[in-house]
């Protein structure tokens, strides 16, 4: 029989009367990694903050390596051997890697005095137990997304951790980051240690874990073998409903481009980017991280724009130098980052919406028509399904989701010809992300150009009729995604 | 506005929007009280709140325009320097245009208000310049502006006062409309309230700025142009602030470089006792206007204890700032941990 490491049973926890967790079960093994998956709110966050010591459960028992656990604090959970790596691996960015790694045992042993020699010494420790190299006197800020991650991991381990929890730590990572940590993951597991790996992507789950776990609304839905889901199932258990696949197939596609890049080149990015965007189509762009596919979306709306070459719209030649000048000549950009770059979260919904088009809703001396504005947004977030009591709410009230779709429907409004996007549906969960792709293929059958910047392949290929893929800057290849599947699209990428 | 669910009752409803506001009110009127029960014949007199209220509009204007620098997410420490530079400017042009028996032609005084407001918008387009195309912070920048305006004025006056004005001028902006009853200066200050509570609430700069403060790369990824309103905004505080300069010289009948130098620092505490956040998006103009009132009615409501030293002003005048900004502290706390507790809305 197999031992479990972390057993919950039956945990309840609410919050001011929001039932949060309605009597969950979780039953981590030793030495297993197990994926806990459910849409944004589905309660997994909840208990992993209690695992961790961060909130009390109200009813239920958990219990690790064979003992009760109550009422233990984050200090607690630490001492045990949990560790919980979070979204944003809490990690001090001003400082260096050496700082970073040290600090922790240092102010655990209450030194008052620094020493640097004994502080490089448990940095290198740190780092060694995973061969990650590193400088250690790199200061956190320079490093990329991943390495953070690893100096997070670094830190974890060295508090003889033997359960890893993993808050999606896959996000913000590239194809190869992510296969890279995922050797990390199957080295700590052979050194005996358990990993709870919190995601909702569906082919992680298939390719690291061994168990898995769903819950949906606070319940627990499925718990068994990885290798007895298949990815219809899957879907099935986190939104409680079916969805069809929906190829989008272009149905009326326009002679003109809309949208046509010829010789662009943007420096250290990107070289010599040619390529036309019709009405009607949705064209995919993808590529490593550093393939410069997020700059060329910067470049096309102005924010970073090009060195040379040119940009037409509509045919007519475009000096983009500026976004004023990208939304003038109706091109909007859905940006990568939703949260820094596309929203202003403590604002009103409301005025999320129509900060793009504020000025069409303005008479004379700019003085806004607040008729009209109460329409537009009526109509806007009627049309988007935005899910909110009330749109003077903050922003920061949507879920992920609703807030992309904020994001998509504040250029929407502005009646553009041609939208970029970037990423569009990361960290977005499954029911939303095949809502926005539906909105997304509707926008091109109405006769909208739509050029989708992404590393998800899957996305790629259900949604565009043709894409392109940049490698080191240029574009490598340019398919017909009916030709193509993920694996044909990778050798070109790598 | 604040983006909590709302609560039953419009009152309830109106307190959870303006909270800040309803708490300055309360202030006010509780030191209205005290000084009802401890002064009223001194303080409650009309000729009393005639003086309060030509005083105030000196650094009330320049606080108006602290406001909507601070509503972007930076600060104009150049108000004051701008005011005497603005105002020394005025003087001069008025001793040149008074006509040879000390009085004032018709057209003077409207185009000393035309000159003063075109000086505070060249100056305030300067600092703006500075903030959003060079790109320095704009605390930095206006600090040096500040000093760069004043160190102009003390080399056009040689650090003197300008004075022996044409007397038609102190006389026109101290005098009383309305049968006698309401201050010029009040009248002045009211109408620039008005024009910024306008453009703040009916227009799209006002929608541009708040969102502008709030996030500004964002704002870029929406298509605005950042730096254009940047310079509007502090067009619009060196304008305000150059009226200020006007008030200053009609209520001293003269001009020079360091008058008020006070109220750089104190125009920056009343728009954050208003209620606007330094980092930015956040404030309304009632607040601000109700810190004015305020600070005025402690300072002249304190002069009416010849016991209590005019040093004690200082004092009081930072206790109520503390204690304002300690009760806000709680309340939001309060309100940050109650938004905490729920969680987000469940996606569909």
């Amino acid at each position: 029989m197999f031992q479990s490491l972390l057993k919950a049973t039956g945990v309840h926890k609410s919050f001011a009367g929001v039932h949060a967790l309605k009597g969950v079960d979780l039953d981590i093994r030793k030495g297993e990694i197990h994926c806990l998956a459910g849409e944004n709110g589905c309660g997994k966050s909840t208990l992993i903050k209690i695992i961790s010591g961060v909130y009390q459960p109200d009813a239920g028992t958990i219990e690790f390596d064979g003992k009760a656990l109550a009422r233990i604090t984050p200090i607690d959970a630490i001492m045990l051997g949990i560790q919980v790596i979070y979204q944003d691996f809490s990690v001090f960015s001003n400082l260096t890697v050496m700082e970073n790694l040290a600090l922790n045992s240092e102010l655990a042993q209450k030194r008052r005095l620094v020493n640097w020699k004994r502080m490089r010494e448990i940095a290198r420790e740190a780092v060694a137990k995973i061969n990650f190299e590193v400088d250690l006197d790199a200061p956190v800020s320079s490093l990329s997304v991943a390495q953070k991650q690893m100096v997070a991991i670094c830190r974890a381990l060295m508090f003889n951790a033997r359960l890893i929890i993993m808050d999606e730590p896959t996000t913000a990572l590239t194809r190869k980051e992510v296969q890279a940590l995922f050797d990390i993951i199957l080295k700590l597991k052979a050194q005996g240690i358990s990993i709870l790996f919190v995601s909702h992507k569906l082919n992680e789950v298939f390719e690291i874990s061994e168990r898995f776990t769903i819950f949906r609304n606070g319940e627990l839905v499925k718990t068994g073998e990885t290798r007895e889901l298949d990815s219809n199932k899957f879907t099935y258990y986190m939104t409680g409903r079916e969805f069809a696949p929906q190829q989008f197939v272009p149905e009326q596609v326009s002679k003109e481009p809309l949208l046509e890049v010829r010789n662009l080149t943007a420096k250290g990015f990107f070289e010599d980017v040619s390529f036309a965007l019709h009405a009607g189509e949705i064209v995919g762009v993808t590529g490593l991280l550093d393939s410069g596919r997020s700059e060329l979306a910067l470049a096309l709306f102005g924010v970073r724009p090009a060195d040379s070459g040119e940009i037409r719209l509509k045919g007519r030649k475009t000096d983009i130098r500026r976004p004023r000048d990208a939304v003038r000549g109706k091109l909007g950009l859905v940006p990568e980052d939703r949260l820094s770059e596309g929203l202003f979260l403590p604002r009103s919904i409301e005025d999320n919406l129509v900060i793009a088009e504020v000025d069409r809703l303005a008479g004379p001396l700019s003085v806004i028509d607040r008729t009209k504005r109460r329409d537009e947004i009526r109509r806007l977030v009627d049309e988007f399904k935005i899910a909110t009591p009330d749109p003077k709410n903050a922003c920061q009230t949507l879920s992920g989701g609703n807030q992309q779709r904020v994001v998509l429907g504040k250029w929407l409004a502005c009646n553009l010809d041609v939208l970029v996007l970037s990423g569009p549906t990361v960290g977005v969960d499954i029911g939303s992300k095949h809502d926005i792709h539906e909105i997304l293929q509707n926008l091109a059958r109405g006769g909208m150009g739509i050029l989708i910047i992404s590393d998800d392949l899957p996305e790629i290929l259900e949604n565009c009729s043709r894409v392109l893929v940049l490698k080191s800057g240029r574009i490598r290849k340019e398919m017909d995604t009916r030709d193509a599947d993920e694996r044909l699209i990778l050798s070109h990428m790598m | 506005m604040s983006g909590m669910a709302r609560p039953k009752g419009t009152l309830s409803t109106l307190y959870a929007g303006n909270r800040h506001v309803f708490r300055l009110v309360a202030v006010i009127l509780a030191w209205m009280v005290f000084m009802a029960l401890t002064r009223f014949e001194k303080f409650y007199t009309l000729i009393n709140f005639q003086t309060m209220a030509s005083q105030f509009p000196e650094f009330g204007l320049m606080a108006l325009g602290v406001m909507l620098c601070m509503v972007t997410g930076g600060i104009d420490l150049s108000t004051v320097g701008i005011a005497n530079l603005a105002a020394i400017l005025t003087a001069f042009f008025l001793k040149a245009v008074a006509l040879p028996d000390g009085g004032l032609p018709a057209y003077a005084i409207p185009a000393a208000f035309a000159l003063a407001m075109a000086v505070g918008a060249v100056l305030g387009v300067f600092n703006g310049l500075l903030v959003s195309k060079v790109r320095i912070p704009p605390i930095l920048a206006t600090l040096g502006a500040s000093e760069l305006f004043t160190g102009v004025a003390i080399v056009l006056t040689n650090g003197n006062a300008v004075s022996k004005l044409p007397i038609g001028y102190a006389t026109a902006i101290n005098s009383k409309v309305l049968g006698n009853l309401i201050p010029v200066q009040l009248i002045v200050f009211t109408a620039v309230a008005l024009v910024i509570w306008f453009l703040l609430n009916r227009t799209t700069y006002g929608v541009k700025i708040y969102l502008l403060g709030t996030n500004a790369t964002a704002a870029r990824f929406s298509g605005l142009s950042n730096d254009r309103l940047l310079v509007k905004t502090y067009m619009l505080s060196g304008i305000c602030a150059a009226l200020g300069g006007m008030i200053m010289l009609a209520n001293y009948n003269s001009a020079r470089a360091n008058y008020g130098s006070v109220y750089v620092l104190q125009c920056i505490l009343i728009v954050v006792l208003g209620g606007v956040s330094p980092a930015g998006g956040k404030g309304r103009i009632s607040g601000v206007v109700l810190a004015i009132f305020l600070l005025r009615l402690l300072e002249t409501g304190i002069n009416r204890f010849p016991q209590i030293s005019s040093y004690y002003i200082s004092l009081i005048w930072g206790g109520v700032l503390l204690l304002v900004m300690v009760l806000d502290y709680f309340s939001d706390y309060s309100a940050g941990r109650r938004l905490k507790r729920r969680p987000a809305t469940p996606a569909p």
